[in-house]
């Protein structure tokens, strides 16, 4: 979840642009535009395109960073398949993805279905209480949940109360190997749910009343309803909200760093720490370049192929 | 919505939609309470009961301990330069790509929008050698820069999206009059697209207010305030009432802003997400 809110809406308007209407012709054709271009396009040439290249070429090196790299030709992408630390990371980054991705939809699609039933007086106000775990500093919210995962927390008091206490692990749930990851899932899913829910409830109330109508007619009950018109009538919102949390999962970085350090041991390394872990820590630069041009690929084809997926759902 | 709806189905949904705002909130509010918890307790606040006085001394201690003077600062000077600085570039050029044509403009639009996708990481490694090398390592300029790049890809496809939705007759207009492309971008387009550009601006302001990856692989001593923070909670683990008063005081600027800035928020992050 180490999205923030411009990040966010940058990643929808990725998915969104195939779906903007045909191109109005803007004006005449003017050189001039390659001026007004041209300042933005240096500095992200420079800062992005550009070391996007170096780390391709980085990547096929050996390197520490500080004597000179020998060259291993795709060593450091057939790591991918045989390095151990590399598999468990992306096993890590795939269980995370249940909880960052696919259970704060399928929550968020349900509460939409049923909240949009009637008409929520003070909605904006609730929004913005969804929101907030979302726009709220990541590291700062990573902090309050160290506290709600402690031995002592709220989390752990609470099962106590409940007589559950002998399940509170005694390092605490993130310090234990087994809860660990979970628990940063469930953190994960604290700050996308409401995200999805008012993206959903906003998708809801532009389906026509009488598709719901001409629905009821047919005797259709809330679950067929429900399958017959709310979620087709969701299909935009469910693309973009799959490929974005995907996305994100992907990149998860901050609440790693700051909740485990991914530990306990390796029990919650994922990619992106792996990136930064063999870049500062162990000294293997080359690795850490191949590794960040592996997320990246990754990352291209998940979104190529999730909007493939959706078009055709939509075309069926 | 029908009359059908019956009492129990309408106060059931309240008491759903109720209960999912305490969950998002519980953590936040929890651990406004945890901060003010005496601090340097052996055991943590449980969170189901106030704190026996309210500390907030601890407030003045963490933002002594945790060197937050230092970070604010650095977060503040990089969101003021880097806030206008990518929202006056993705104007620019996101108003050349909506209103011009030119050789190859369709090509650099797409090179910008794969930004959105490029994932920091791809990078990270060259740039921190780049930054290095242009003896730019912890300096605010590292982070200005990065950050404004990083921002350009959305700022134009978001500028773009705005200048576009403008009526055809408003450029006709400005042409009819004669006025330059510079003069008709700054004179009619920018007033017409202001709601944009300050949702533009806002979202821009949270994104590097947020920011932590990029400061913690490239400054030391200038830490912006996630980066404090995070250093701060690594060095008191044990004092809970502490580290929670350091995360109060890092999310209170962008919770202001979020409160105040609304509707630009739910903007940004809905119809951005959702209209493309």
């Amino acid at each position: 979840m180490d999205e923030t809110p411009g990040a966010l809406a940058a990643r929808a308007g990725a998915v969104g642009s195939r779906r903007t209407k045909p191109e109005r012709l803007p004006g005449e054709a003017r050189r001039i535009g390659y001026l007004y271009v041209a300042p933005a396009f240096l500095l992200y040439a420079a800062f992005n395109l550009f070391p996007l290249g170096q780390g391709i070429n980085v990547s096929f090196y050996d390197w520490d960073g500080i004597t000179t790299g020998s060259w291993v030709g795709l060593g450091n992408y057939t790591e991918f398949f045989t390095d151990p630390a590399i598999r468990s990371g992306y096993a890590h980054v795939m269980v995370l993805m249940l909880f960052y991705s696919f259970m704060p939809i399928v929550i968020g699609l349900f509460l939409a279905a049923v909240i949009s039933r009637i008409r929520i007086r003070g909605l904006t106000f609730f929004r913005m209480l969804l929101f907030l775990p979302l726009v709220i500093t990541d590291v700062a919210t990573a902090v309050a949940w160290i506290w709600m995962y402690d031995v002592d927390g709220p989390i752990s008091t609470a099962m106590r109360w409940m007589g559950l206490g002998h399940l509170v692990p005694s390092a605490g749930w993130l310090g234990d190997f087994n809860t660990a990851l979970p628990a940063v899932g469930v953190f994960g899913m604290w700050g996308q749910f409401g995200f999805c829910l008012i993206l959903f409830l906003a998708g809801v109330m532009k389906i026509p009343a009488s598709l719901y109508e001409a629905a009821r007619v047919d005797g259709a009950n809330a679950v067929r309803e429900f399958f017959a018109v709310t979620l087709p009538g969701l299909r935009y919102e469910l693309q973009v909200v799959l490929v974005l949390t995907v996305i994100g999962t992907l990149g998860t970085f901050d609440e790693i760093y700051v909740l485990t350090s991914g530990g306990p041991g390796h029990a919650t390394t994922v990619p992106a720490y792996l990136v930064w872990q063999r870049m500062f820590l162990t000294g293997q630069v080359g690795s850490a370049a191949a590794l960040g041009i592996i997320l990246m690929l990754i990352v291209f084809a998940v979104t190529y192929g999730l909007n493939r997926l959706m078009e055709r759902e939509a075309e069926a | 919505m029908t009359t059908t709806t019956s009492r129990t189905q309408v106060t059931f949904n309240y008491l759903l939609i109720i209960l999912c705002s305490m969950v998002a909130i519980y953590p936040l509010v929890g651990v406004f309470l945890a901060s003010l918890y005496p601090a340097g307790t052996s055991t943590s606040p449980s969170g189901f009961a106030l704190p026996p006085t309210f500390a907030w001394h601890n407030y003045v201690t963490a933002w002594q301990e945790g060197k937050f003077a230092a970070s604010f600062t650095t977060s503040i000077i990089v969101a003021a330069v880097m806030v206008p600085a990518s929202v006056v570039l993705s104007i620019i050029a996101g108003y050349a790509f909506a209103t011009m044509r030119f050789r190859g403009s369709k090509v650099i639009f797409y090179l910008f929008i794969l930004g959105l996708i490029i994932p920091t990481e791809a990078t990270i490694v060259p740039l921190y050698y780049d930054v290095r090398a242009m003896g730019l390592l912890d300096t605010y300029w590292a982070l200005i820069l990065l950050e404004v790049s990083g921002e350009l890809a959305f700022g134009i496809f978001w500028m773009r999206a705005a200048f576009l939705s403008a009526p055809p007759s408003l450029l006709e207009a400005a042409r009819i009059d004669g006025a330059s492309s510079w003069k008709t971008l700054w004179k009619i387009m920018v007033p017409f697209a202001r709601p944009a550009i300050l949702t533009l601006a806002v979202l821009t302001f949270a994104d590097s207010w947020n920011e932590f990856f990029l400061a913690l692989v490239f400054t030391i001593n200038r830490m912006t305030a996630p980066a404090g923070l995070a250093s701060f909670s690594g060095r008191y683990t044990t004092d809970i009432p502490l580290v929670s008063a350091g995360a109060v005081i890092v999310a209170i600027p962008i919770l202001v802003v979020f409160i105040i800035f609304q509707r630009e928020f739910m903007r940004g992050m809905l119809t951005g997400a959702v209209k493309g």
